[in-house]
């Protein structure tokens, strides 16, 4: 039963060294979800010693319906703000009761992170507590049928975001989730997408290793939220990274590492535009969206390594 | 096996005494598929195909598996024929047939 | 039995000693008044490693709760401890608690709710949660505190019952109330409490799918299955104390205690500290001819309802009195007990809610003395009194 196991060096890892057992397995969510492929490869990479921590949402909903279990590792669904405050009482439990090697691992969507367990989220980081929070950022609250989380994009339609006459979207920028942990001084955090698969098993192995808290934000395209074809969710996430709009980075040691800087940016319009949910837009809103996205970039380069 | 399949066997609970203890209740336990979701299937090419496994790796479902010796196989169960793996395939060795729905 | 120590402490000492003695894995704090000392006297007791258990310092009772549903998730035992808009806050996770099956114990401080803001003890915030599926109890003074923690781990983890358990003291009058007790030894206590199993858990030789989703075809079985594990509690309840009662000499009444109620025409039922100032009314009176009686409810889930029929069955004016009111009706205990009469077909001719103590209001001997007075004068039509 043993999975083949993970050895590493920080900077690569191929296909080859996944194992081919599958803990995800059966689920209810929606053809080509990026967020059921962020989970799938997480618990690949972690294997059988995992406690999958899921709040109420997308995943718990698609993956624990009596009698379907979707989930071949020990899972349990915690309250919608109780993703890390969970965590941290089955990884204390686990080490009451001398349980070793295991895996204490949390998969929350951006609403689930952002805002309703924003509080609990800070609190085990502040506590280094031994345990991996992954969120999958779909940008919006999508199980209950696409409403605007805290990390929607400006812009985008979502169900109480509508795009009218007098609004265009959401009004605000995406809430920078991986600063704001990473000024918790946590003890890993990087951003990732299911667009870049092996940078995300990278750093999901490296976070595995981390002796405190770790948080991995994985952009994860979702077709039915954002209006794309299903058998585009890999592409629309690279797309997010190449034409600057997402970016892979790592926080360690206190420091800011910039993973992938694009030579130069893709088509943002192209981005965008191939989404229902921006189709909207007008010239001089995917301007102000490139001019956010632009001010952004000379921060990142000027203050994080390379 | 390196995945769940649908337990066939499964009765569904009838009387109180049948059902488990608290919410827990055996992973990996699946009693029906996903099959009827698809409208179109992925078939691979043998032919074409490198086994380079990136259908593999980015299958949200996780339904293509390295059983066999000649190279990968879909399960048909639970594939939801969402086209990732047809897109993502840089040898162009998977197509999507219409499932005639 | 090794001869038990003496100690003089307040009823959050107690419980916090009780906590040491049952040796939880796992123990999330988070400070409200008056609560507080409980959680100061465990941080104190794994200090200086008297008490070997993992200590959270969460950031809220959301979470308090939450990380003991996911240590007991992984069979670890475990204690948290809150009151007033702690326990509100704590609101979703406890029908979590219970609906999962996870035997957390907990100690509430009772205090009344915001608006306007107080802190003293009233019992409004946890009668205002008694649908919440957790086995509710209310202690007198700090030995029973004490000893309530170490029965609510036997109860709670019983594999017929396995559910939450929650300790009311009232806030200030037993939570900050210092009395001389007797402390149960170690060596005892293991031997009445063994550590806990369940296979209601997550482990990673079989591994499990927990809290899942029950559509409408099984969702209800499961909340009966709730249902009959929180009757099922009263015959463990029995048990339990029965068990205690041979092995440390205390002895509990069960569900009920009653007092002077074989003969009484006039009853008071009530709960907590409140029965501490009922106790010598009752013996006064009673020298002084008077039938007169008290019904001290311990357990209001499991509900007693026919220890109370009994114990009401003869009286002819009963009053219930309570630190609590549903707004626009009456009391919440009242409504329970009325509805256990009406069940056991008991009718008193006179019953009367009296309602007091609100925001630490003072009820005092002489106040209990006046409300043995009403119960005796004709029926004025009013049900619902405050005091």
């Amino acid at each position: 039963m043993m999975e083949k196991q993970l050895h590493l060096s920080d900077k690569k890892i191929s296909i080859r060294d996944l194992g081919d057992r599958e803990y995800f397995y059966g689920h209810k969510a929606c053809p080509g979800c990026g967020g059921s492929l962020a989970l799938r490869l997480a618990l690949k990479v972690l294997g059988e010693r995992s406690y999958a921590v899921v709040p109420a949402g997308c995943m718990s909903a698609v993956g624990f319906i009596f009698p379907q279990m979707a989930f071949s590792c020990n899972a349990i669904i915690s309250t919608f703000p109780g993703t890390a405050s969970m965590l941290s009482g089955v990884a204390a439990g686990a080490r009451a009761l001398g349980i070793k090697d295991f895996h204490a691992v949390g998969f929350a969507g951006d609403g689930g992170t952002a805002d309703i367990g924003l509080q609990a989220l800070s609190g085990a980081i502040d506590r280094h507590d031994k345990i991996m929070y992954i969120c999958y950022d779909n940008e919006a609250y999508m199980n209950t049928g696409v409403q605007k989380s805290s990390l929607t994009p400006i812009g985008a339609r979502t169900t109480t975001s509508p795009a009218g006459k007098r609004l265009k979207g959401a009004v605000t920028h995406k809430k920078p989730m991986f600063e704001i942990v990473a000024a918790h001084g946590i003890d890993y955090a990087a951003t990732a997408s299911v667009g870049y698969p092996l940078d995300y098993l990278r750093k999901l192995e490296y976070a595995s290793r981390v002796d405190g808290t770790s948080y991995i934000h994985v952009f994860a395209p979702c077709p039915v939220g954002w209006g794309h074809d299903t058998s585009d969710t890999i592409s629309v996430a690279k797309n997010a990274v190449d034409c600057g709009l997402w970016f892979l980075a790592e926080f360690s040691d206190g420091k800011f590492t910039l993973n992938h800087k694009p030579g130069k940016f893709t088509s943002a319009e192209n981005y965008l535009l191939g989404q229902s949910r921006f189709r909207h837009l007008g010239e001089e809103d995917v301007k102000d969206i490139l001019a956010e996205r632009d001010s952004r970039w000379s921060r990142i380069l000027s203050e994080w390594s390379l | 096996m390196n995945y769940p399949v649908r337990q066939k066997s499964f009765k569904p609970p009838k009387v109180l005494a049948d059902y488990p203890v608290g919410t827990a209740f055996p992973a990996g336990h699946l009693v029906e598929t996903n099959a009827s979701w698809r409208s179109h299937r992925p078939v691979i090419d043998a032919a074409k195909c490198t086994n380079c496994r990136i259908c593999w790796l980015l299958c949200p479902d996780g339904v293509i598996h390295n059983s066999t010796p000649q190279g990968l196989e879909i399960d048909y169960d639970y594939c939801k024929g969402c086209g990732i793996c047809a897109k993502e395939c840089r040898q162009k060795a998977i197509r999507m047939e219409n499932e005639g729905v | 039995m090794i001869p038990a120590q003496k100690a003089f402490l307040s009823g959050n000492e107690a419980v916090a000693a009780g906590v040491r003695l049952a040796r939880p894995h796992v123990i999330a704090a988070y400070p409200i008044t008056p609560q507080t000392t409980v959680i100061e006297r465990l941080a104190e007791m794994v200090e200086d490693d008297s008490l070997k258990a993992e200590y959270l310092h969460v950031e809220s009772e959301h979470s308090a709760l939450s990380a003991c549903i996911g240590a007991s998730a992984v069979g670890a035992r475990t204690f948290t401890a809150t009151s007033s808009q702690g326990l509100l806050y704590m609101a979703e996770c406890l029908h979590y608690a219970s609906g999962g099956r996870f035997p957390v114990v907990m100690m509430n401080a009772n205090r009344s709710l915001a608006l306007p803001w107080n802190i003293y003890g009233d019992q409004r915030d946890s009668l205002s949660l008694l649908d919440c599926g957790w086995i509710q109890v209310y202690a007198e003074d700090a030995q029973e505190s004490l000893d309530l923690i170490i029965h609510g781990y036997a109860i709670a983890e019983d594999p017929h019952v396995l559910t939450p358990f929650m300790i009311n003291l009232d806030g200030f009058l037993i939570t900050h109330t210092y009395e001389l007790l007797n402390l149960p030894t170690q060596e005892d206590v293991d031997v009445f409490l063994p550590p806990f199993r369940t296979v209601n858990k997550m482990d990673l030789d079989h591994p499990m799918s927990l809290a899942f989703t029950a559509g409408p075809a099984y969702n209800q079985s499961f909340k009966q299955l709730q249902h009959q594990a929180m009757m099922s509690a009263s015959k463990v309840i029995f048990e339990t104390e029965e068990r205690f009662g041979q092995l440390f000499g205390r002895h509990y009444p069960g569900l009920i205690e009653t007092i002077h109620c074989d003969d009484a025409e006039f009853i008071l039922v009530t709960l907590g500290s409140v029965a501490g100032t009922v106790r010598p009314v009752v013996e006064k009176l009673r020298s002084l001819g008077e039938r007169v009686g008290l019904v001290r409810i311990r357990y209001m889930r499991p509900f007693p309802d026919t220890e109370i029929s009994t114990a009401l069955a003869g009286a002819k004016s009963v009053g219930v009195l309570e630190k609590d009111i549903s707004f626009g009706y009456e009391g919440t205990v009242f409504t329970n007990v009325n509805s256990a009469l009406m069940r056991a077909k008991v009718l008193p001719p006179r019953l009367l809610n009296f309602v007091g103590g609100l925001g630490g209001k003072d009820i005092s001997a002489t106040d209990i003395e006046r409300l043995f007075l009403r119960l005796k004068s004709p029926d004025d039509g009013e049900t619902v009194a405050f005091i």
